[in-house]
């Protein structure tokens, strides 16, 4: 079980698990706006929008872009599922930034995946 | 003689070249059914979290979503059918293929008509060559499915379902329907791969109680919430279906290749025999023929003394 004051994270995305482990704080972003989570909060259910989300690990800060989601939290345990998250460091900053251009240049904007896109910069801005 | 025995030589070449070509293959589907069943147990932890999270909404709010509601009389229904890319897997793609006309027969009886959906291009082959009607395909992902394939093919499949019965659907070319069936194959172990059709619209949300779950507060709201959860639900619900299917097909082609490899073996046994004996034949008649000659020869000498 989670040592003394600290979450159990775990963050998990459709095809795997992305990181877990243990954190004394979790921020993100749900559909009401930004939420921090320390432990002893009460059971929460709540939808997430396409964001970063930072983790306070125990071996330090956790960085990851997500397109949604949401996030559980129950007796400590913290689960944020997104269907394709990645951390900070997966992340190809000048591939994003190439891709937003075009994105944004595009005859049709997809805004999904504009949004999805702009969370990966933020999640390695934050992460610097 | 010495022209078959040389036919049966050139036979036993082909074949060990045959031999080789299926057991390459045997080993490569062996090795990837190892990653296939990997990503099967890493997409686990989502499918988990997802259902708790749905169960816990439906458990302490009766709301009533689209996606989990039925119609009181269904008239359409949706199949998607899982097949396989590629062919030599044995009857992979003919077991399921053969469950989905099941279904359909099924859903005939009970007076719904069938909107045909595929993945693989094995069963695109199947349906066009019968002149079936497809409403849409997807290929070349089967056995490697990732999630994104994933969520296009539940996206059509949730834009078909919420669309009312008979009209046509925005962004594809199907009409709308009142349920919505997946037929894949499900992965038992590496020796028995089971067809398995089943509904996947309208949600039924199988609340496996395991303890008492804690008060959740929603966020915003639980109708939100749940209408945020559902069709993620039901996208990995898809995904499951795929990386089932992927295993089971990788399991299948295995089997299917190490019996080829065997049976090459047999072959290759059966003509080094008939081969040996060809050549031990035409041995025994040049010999014969010899005798005979200094027979004859002895024969005729004793003859002009």
């Amino acid at each position: 079980m989670a040592g003394e004051g600290s979450l159990q994270v775990e963050l998990v995305a459709a095809d795997r698990t992305v990181w877990s482990g243990e954190a004394t704080s979790v921020i993100a972003r749900t559909v009401e706006g930004d939420i921090g989570i320390l432990r002893g909060h009460a059971p929460l259910l709540s939808l997430l929008t396409e964001s970063a989300v930072e983790i306070d690990g125990v071996d330090g800060k956790i960085v990851a872009a997500l397109d949604g989601g949401f996030v559980s939290v129950a007796d400590d345990r913290v689960s944020i599922l997104s269907g394709r998250a990645l951390l900070a460091e997966e992340i190809d900053e000048n591939a994003v930034r190439a891709e937003l251009g075009e994105l944004r240049t595009a005859a049709e904007l997809d805004d999904d995946r504009i949004r999805h896109y702009e969370a990966q910069l933020q999640a390695v801005d934050r992460a610097r | 003689m010495a022209v078959s025995l040389r036919e049966y030589r050139a036979r036993i070449k082909s074949v060990e070249s045959t031999k080789k070509i299926t057991r390459a293959m045997e080993l490569i589907a062996a090795s990837r059914i190892i990653k296939a069943q990997q990503r099967a147990q890493a997409a686990a932890p989502y499918a988990r979290e997802l259902t708790r999270a749905v169960t816990a909404v439906a458990t302490f709010s009766n709301v009533d979503h689209p996606l989990t509601t039925e119609v009181e009389n269904p008239t359409r229904a949706a199949v998607l059918v899982v097949t396989s890319d590629r062919g030599l897997a044995g009857a992979y793609s003919a077991s399921v293929l053969k469950e989905a006309d099941r279904l359909r027969e099924k859903l005939k009886q009970e007076g719904k008509e069938v909107q045909t959906y595929l993945c693989g291009r094995k069963g695109v082959a199947f349906y066009k060559f019968r002149q079936r009607p497809v409403v849409q395909a997807w290929t070349g992902f089967s056995d490697q499915p990732s999630y994104d394939a994933a969520d296009e093919v539940a996206d059509a499949l949730i834009a078909a379902f919420l669309t009312e019965s008979g009209e046509p659907v925005e962004g594809h070319e199907g009409v709308g329907v009142d349920e919505v069936h997946v037929v894949y194959t499900r992965f038992r172990s590496m020796l028995t791969q089971e067809p398995t059709a089943t509904r996947l619209l309208p949600l039924e949300v199988v609340e496996k109680q395991t303890g008492i779950l804690p008060l959740y507060e929603f966020e915003p709201s639980p109708e939100a919430v749940l209408d945020g959860l559902l069709p993620q639900y039901v996208r990995s619900r898809v995904f499951f279906a795929f990386l089932q299917s992927a295993a089971s097909e990788l399991a299948a082609r295995q089997k299917a290749m190490k019996s080829a490899t065997d049976n090459a073996e047999e072959l290759i046994k059966k003509y080094t025999r008939i081969a040996n004996q060809a050549r031990q034949a035409g041995i025994t008649q040049e010999i014969s023929e010899i005798v005979g000659g200094v027979n004859a020869l002895a024969d005729a000498n004793a003859g002009s003394e």
